[in-house]
């Protein structure tokens, strides 16, 4: 195992699945000579050439459009949105393009593609730039959404997505690429559609993923001095969502929290608690809690945006009120 | 050009438009839903663009699409059946009117939202230069498409990675119900192409040899690695937008003044006096356009409807 950080992970898995495979390549802003925003694909450019890190024109349709179309031919693109805010001016073709040619068209078409996107707030890029708009996409059949929260989980969900013939958008979050974990030697893949325990624990479920995965964490530390002990359940992919995990645990713990950084309204924490009241509702000893950001645009002010965004402290004292 | 050539090519005109006229019975029996959108007069248009093209170039066009159906290969039975939803449709009975394709044939659809399959043409353009093909992606749509943001982004991209994809506007002088110059601030559409230094032309879409001739130039120019072309034909659609179009937009004497300029008509003439083609061949022609519709008809009445458990397949590959 080696220790390293989110960006390192993700850098890894572009760069592997570029030596093992031709037909793999990037397109996007600033990918290439200035090596991405996020310096995620640093010395890329140098190294595979200009015709497999592609820069593109400001111009996200035609980023994710040249995508499908080339992924239609065989290929493998991996585009990124330089954030997840503006893939709302390519929602069409990732939504009502990518996500539903292969069904309309009665399953000739195969769309081999991965869309890299990071979002999230906490940096103070105002209300346009710092948005979790994940059950928007999540909300779309056709349509894999996949968002690690360690750097384990980011380069081997990376790599399946990037061998899967399927449209995935692999939201990433920003203020996690320097954070560190372990990640295994060599060549690994994690299954794409597999939520799972990233911490035991008997006396409450907390349901997770991405930045909120290190939130919750945290809560639990402070939690356990108290004696209690959270099982968190990361979801890392929320579609196709796998539910066992988290009601096997429910089952268990018979108290959940749900965790999550986008708006509450219709979100993600919305649809977990729906499905736990609907397949587990007898074994509901609280009612089902959730946090989420405060239903405002993100505001500039540090101070504003920080209690906007859900805390360690909330993820603790929702803990302890469905105890 | 072989004679077999242009009796194939007047064959595909015939072909679409009774075809077009039989779906249009079959919609008003109720029998096709949702929208349709019939090609009736523009038939020139892909077909004398689609003669020129070789089995390793790409065909993408939008939603008004029975006509590159045709033009591709793909036998009026099928096209038929997926008009009526059935499983036996190229598409399964999934896509309906606005969504045939036949990868087989190199066809990409039929795409329903204006101007988004133009990012995605270039798309193909790009896998076809990546991989060393030369195959060449012809991409059509109409006038109204070149005012929306994916026009200038996919054009503008095209141009600046070299694509070899053949850019062509159907100009067939409304966006829906509004006439190209009230939507659009240049009604001379090609030259919207030199905004991205592409060169381009203008071309009449209703003469099937005219379209054809520059196809052909055009083609092997964007195969011998020129980058893109903008086409843009002229031409006219009789029908409405799509059915149930109350054309309160223009007037009927226009209608009948563009019909004078019949595509078939046109070209009826140019075989028969200019290339010593007997009428009676040609209404073998078709006569035998009229019993293969008829055979197709029953083909797609008879068909089975897919099965409840297509609901659930074709949404993953994995």
């Amino acid at each position: 195992m080696a220790r390293i950080t989110m960006r390192e992970a993700i850098s890894q898995a572009l760069w592997e699945e570029m030596e093992r495979d031709e037909r793999v390549f990037i397109l996007g802003e600033e990918v290439g000579v200035w090596g991405g925003t996020y310096a995620v694909t640093k010395g890329f450019y140098d190294h595979f050439g200009e015709k497999r890190v592609r820069d593109t024109p400001i111009a996200e349709s035609a980023i994710i459009g040249a995508a499908i179309g080339a992924a239609l031919t065989g290929l493998r693109p991996v585009a990124e949105m330089m954030t997840i805010n503006f893939a709302f001016t390519a929602f069409d073709h990732i939504v009502n393009e990518a996500a539903k040619l292969r069904y309309m068209f009665g399953g000739q078409f195969t769309l081999p593609m991965v869309i890299r996107a990071p979002g999230g707030g906490g940096r103070q890029l105002g209300a346009t730039h710092s948005q979790t708009p994940d059950a928007v996409f999540a909300h779309f059949p056709g349509l894999k959404v996949v968002s690690p929260g360690t750097p384990e989980d980011a380069k081997g969900l990376l790599k399946a997505s990037i061998r899967s013939d399927d449209p995935i958008l692999f939201i990433e979050h920003a203020t996690l690429y320097q954070v560190r974990g372990e990640v295994p030697e060599g060549d690994y893949v994690t299954p794409i559609g597999k939520s799972k325990v990233q911490r035991p624990g008997k006396h409450v479920t907390v349901v997770t993923y991405s930045k909120m995965l290190d939130v919750s964490f945290k809560a639990a530390d402070l939690l356990a001095q108290e004696g209690i002990e959270v099982e968190i359940v990361d979801l890392r992919t929320l579609r196709p969502l796998d539910m066992e995990p988290v009601l096997e645990s429910f089952k268990k713990t018979n108290r959940a929290v749900i965790v999550e950084e986008g708006w509450r309204s219709y979100g993600v924490g919305a649809e977990i608690a729906a499905r736990i009241y609907e397949e587990a509702f007898d074994y509901a000893d609280a009612p089902i809690k959730r946090v989420a950001q405060a239903e405002v645009p993100l505001p500039y002010n540090r101070t504003l945006e920080q209690m906007a965004l859900p805390q360690v402290i909330d993820v603790v004292n929702a803990v302890k009120e469905v105890l | 050009m072989e004679k077999s050539k242009y009796l194939e090519m007047y064959r595909q005109m015939v072909m679409i438009r009774r075809l077009e006229e039989e779906a249009a019975q079959l919609y008003q029996q109720g029998k096709i839903g949702g929208f349709l959108h019939l090609y009736i007069g523009q038939e020139a248009v892909s077909t004398g663009l689609i003669a020129a093209r070789k089995p390793q170039d790409r065909v993408i066009t939008a939603y008004r699409d029975h006509g590159v159906a045709i033009n591709v290969g793909i036998p009026a039975r099928q096209v038929m059946a997926e008009l009526l939803g059935k499983a036996t449709g190229m598409s399964k009975g999934k896509g309906g009117s606005m969504h045939m394709a036949d990868v087989t044939k190199n066809f990409w659809g039929g795409h329903a939202v204006v101007g988004a399959h133009l990012p995605i043409a270039a798309g193909l353009a790009l896998g076809d230069q990546y991989q060393g093909n030369d195959g060449v992606t012809l991409c059509m749509f109409g006038d109204g498409a070149t005012n929306i943001g994916f026009f200038h982004e996919a054009v503008n991209l095209s141009k600046v990675w070299n694509l070899p994809v053949i850019w062509v506007c159907e100009n067939n002088q409304y966006g829906m119900g509004t006439a190209v110059e009230r939507a659009s601030a240049v009604s001379e559409i090609r030259r919207k192409a030199d905004g991205y230094n592409i060169p381009n032309e203008k071309v009449n879409g209703m003469d099937v040899m005219e379209v054809h001739q520059a196809a052909e130039r055009v083609f092997e120019w964007v195969r011998s690695g020129n980058g893109p072309y903008f086409m843009e034909i002229i031409t006219y659609r009789y029908r409405g937008h799509s059915m149930g179009d109350p054309e309160r937009y223009r007037q009927q004497e226009e209608v009948r003044c563009w019909e004078k300029e019949d595509p078939i008509g046109i070209f009826r003439d140019y075989l028969m006096f200019k290339q010593s083609v007997a009428e009676a061949e040609l209404a073998e022609l078709e006569r035998s356009v009229a019993a293969e519709l008829k055979e197709a008809i029953e083909f797609a009445e008879s068909s089975p409807e897919p099965p409840p458990q297509a609901l659930f397949e074709h949404i993953y590959a994995d």
